[in-house]
């Protein structure tokens, strides 16, 4: 290795044949060309920010990756859609009016698939760098820790939204097959998408603040799944306890403490959808619907600064 | 190419540097130190990532706290540690790397392809880097460190866990960085052995502070040295030795002469045959750096005669010294 590997070519083995009885020796051969300088762009910060953004988001849907990473994450995709397609599919069939779910309430229906993708993509995109210790790699270069997080996030809640707004474009655009009325269905696909977009940016934080505490895979995943079940079942316990009792206010108060609770609250408080609590019993006053509007928001700005403190801590260990 | 100036870093417990000042030239460095001499802190400042307690440092004329990130855009860093993930290639992951550095999309496939090439990589670059060897691995992790063409490479201990084939083939290809790439080379180890074999400057730190700083050729002129090993008589022969005005020592059942020059061979020769004994060797000692920083601090006596018996002033370094001088044996069998 300390010298340019030689590497025999067709020219130098026709000079050799051309002089029979010369015996190919290491002067028949040519050298590689030798060590070339870069002296082309070198783009900041931003650039690699966008370059991590990129291959994190594809790594979500498995792409860059192995085959076999691809199969949960397209299968998951196909989940979401497949739904969208039968109701478009039984809506244009029987001539109704309206679709028989709303667009508002999709993501909510689906929670399970959504959780299942952030449980299985959020340990994938920060797990890997932790285990394998391939941060110390980013923060030797230009970027800074708070541009590997926003990277990070920004690419997980892409994912996120592009699973969830893939199914309400098929609705969205079945429905306008369907002839359905376009004003109505604007609107609903409006406001589903500003719900999704705020869906998508808190799972996502929730789901990365998880992940990077642990460098195992598995244990992310478990405490992702354990996470959204255990808080999702035991609100829905609640009001339905306080459903029998018939404490409207009580239900409200109660989405608080789960993720797709809050994003079902936030959304009827302020975009006017269908709640899917009992009763559709949506945040009971102005309080209540700031009061999401507020942990929402705490949320995703708590995740990233968590974040932003837990890589600084890792440092080049 | 490195400056620093009373460069300290202190955590609640322990002081990692101890006001190290010292001023690297372009070229290939060593630094030399046992584990815990503050070498990884070192990097950790010099790449802008850790703040210095106190002192200051600067990297290319830059200032390490206030230009971190056009330091880090200037500089490659390969870690000690393992850290390529199994499954994806070489070529992706270094091409990643690239675009992180900066370069653009073709300009980072060019120079993946280019860099993978020198330092040794061809066919098995497509392939998941979780079957590579640990040599490749090795190779991959200085070829992510140079793909942007850095002006400076920090590499932390780049021959750990290698065979000694692989541990040459790998201070070959530091030496042609510098030679062939122009890239200057900062580069640690505990083995001083090695370090000789490859680097202009030596730089040793040890808890902390700075040992000794100087060029490679200082270090071993005043240090060669011959070992001889004779059936009987040591003594005699030593006397004889120096009588003929040599400087010899014992070691265990060797004997341990200076080398004055080409005759001191004939010298040994002569003496050997004119006792009557049987030489069983004659070799060429290349760990004396490692003598020669026992001797600075204990006034020669023979202390390092195994490298690194628990009379050194600092049992870690002795450690490493010793670890340097198994390493360094080589074996000029006479």
């Amino acid at each position: 290795m300390t010298q340019p590997d030689p590497i025999p070519t067709a020219a130098t083995a026709a000079t050799a044949a051309a002089r029979p009885g010369v015996a190919a020796g290491p002067a028949d051969v040519i050298h590689n060309i030798g060590y070339r300088a870069y002296d082309g762009p070198r783009l900041g910060r931003g650039y690699a920010r966008m370059s991590l953004y990129s291959q994190s988001l594809r790594g979500a849907y498995g792409l860059g990756r192995s085959a076999k990473s691809k199969v949960l994450p397209m299968i998951l995709l196909a989940a979401m859609c497949v739904p969208a397609l039968i109701i478009v599919a039984v809506t244009i069939f029987t001539d109704r009016t309206s679709l028989p779910l709303q667009y508002t309430r999709y993501a909510v229906v689906t929670q399970a698939v959504i959780t299942l993708f952030l449980a299985s993509q959020a340990p994938q995109s920060v797990s890997r760098d932790l285990r394998f210790k391939t941060t110390p790699l980013y923060f030797s270069r230009p970027i800074e820790v708070v541009d590997y997080v926003a990277a990070k996030f920004a690419a997980l809640a892409s994912a996120l939204f592009l699973l969830t707004v893939l199914p309400l474009l098929i609705l969205y655009v079945g429905a306008l097959l369907g002839k359905l009325d376009f004003t109505d269905q604007t609107a609903g696909f409006a406001k589903a998408l500003v719900s999704v977009i705020l869906l998508s940016l808190l799972f996502a934080g929730i789901g990365l603040v998880i992940a990077a505490v642990t460098p195992r895979r598995g244990f992310g995943v478990a405490a992702i799944i354990t996470l959204f079940v255990i808080t999702y079942g035991a609100v829905s316990a609640l009001q339905g306890v306080a459903s029998t009792q018939e404490k409207w206010d009580v239900i409200g108060w109660v989405g608080l403490f789960s993720p797709i609770t809050l994003i079902d609250g936030l959304q009827t408080w302020f975009l006017g959808a269908t709640s899917a609590f009992p009763h559709a019993a949506g945040p009971p006053d102005v309080a209540a619907g700031c009061a999401y509007l507020l942990v929402v928001a705490g949320i995703i700005a708590g995740s990233f600064s968590l974040l932003v403190r837990r890589y600084r801590k890792a440092g080049l260990s | 190419m490195i400056a620093t100036e009373s460069l300290s870093k202190r955590y609640p417990r322990v002081t990692a540097l101890d006001r190290l000042t010292v001023d690297i030239t372009p070229g290939v460095t060593g630094l030399v130190g046992a584990n815990g001499a503050g070498k990884s802190t070192l990097i950790k400042i010099l790449l802008g990532l850790s703040p210095a307690s106190e002192g200051r440092a600067t990297v290319l004329g830059r200032d390490v706290a206030t230009d971190g990130a056009e330091i880090r855009a200037l500089v490659g860093y390969m870690p000690e540690h393992d850290c390529l993930p199994p499954d994806v290639s070489a070529t992706e992951f270094v091409v990643h790397m690239a675009r992180m550095s900066g370069l653009p999309p073709t300009a980072a496939r060019e120079r993946t392809a280019d860099t993978l090439r020198h330092v040794g990589l061809y066919e098995e670059r497509y392939r998941p880097m979780g079957g590579y060897s640990t040599g490749m691995k090795q190779r991959v992790k200085l070829a992510q460190a140079l793909v942007h063409d850095p002006e400076l490479v920090l590499l932390d201990e780049p021959t750990n866990g290698l065979d000694p084939v692989g541990r040459d083939d790998m201070l070959g290809l530091i030496r042609r960085v510098h030679t062939d790439f122009g890239i200057s080379v900062l580069v640690t180890s505990h083995l001083l052995g090695e370090l000789e074999r490859t680097s202009d400057h030596i730089v040793v730190i040890d808890g902390g502070r700075l040992l000794r700083a100087s060029s490679t050729s200082d270090f071993t002129q005043a240090t060669a040295s011959l070992a001889v090993e004779v059936t009987d008589r040591e003594e005699e022969l030593r006397k004889a030795l120096t009588a003929a005005g040599l400087t010899a020592r014992p070691s265990g059942h060797l004997l341990l002469v200076d080398i004055a020059g080409e005759e001191t061979y004939d010298t040994v020769r002569d003496a050997v045959a004119g006792l009557g004994v049987g030489l069983v060797r004659m070799e060429q000692r290349r760990h004396r750096i490692a003598e020669l920083f026992i001797d600075d601090t204990q006034d020669g006596e023979g202390a390092a005669e195994d490298g690194g018996r628990s009379t050194g002033p600092e049992p870690q370094l002795a450690e490493a010294l010793a670890a340097g001088a198994k390493e360094g044996e080589g074996s000029d069998a006479a």
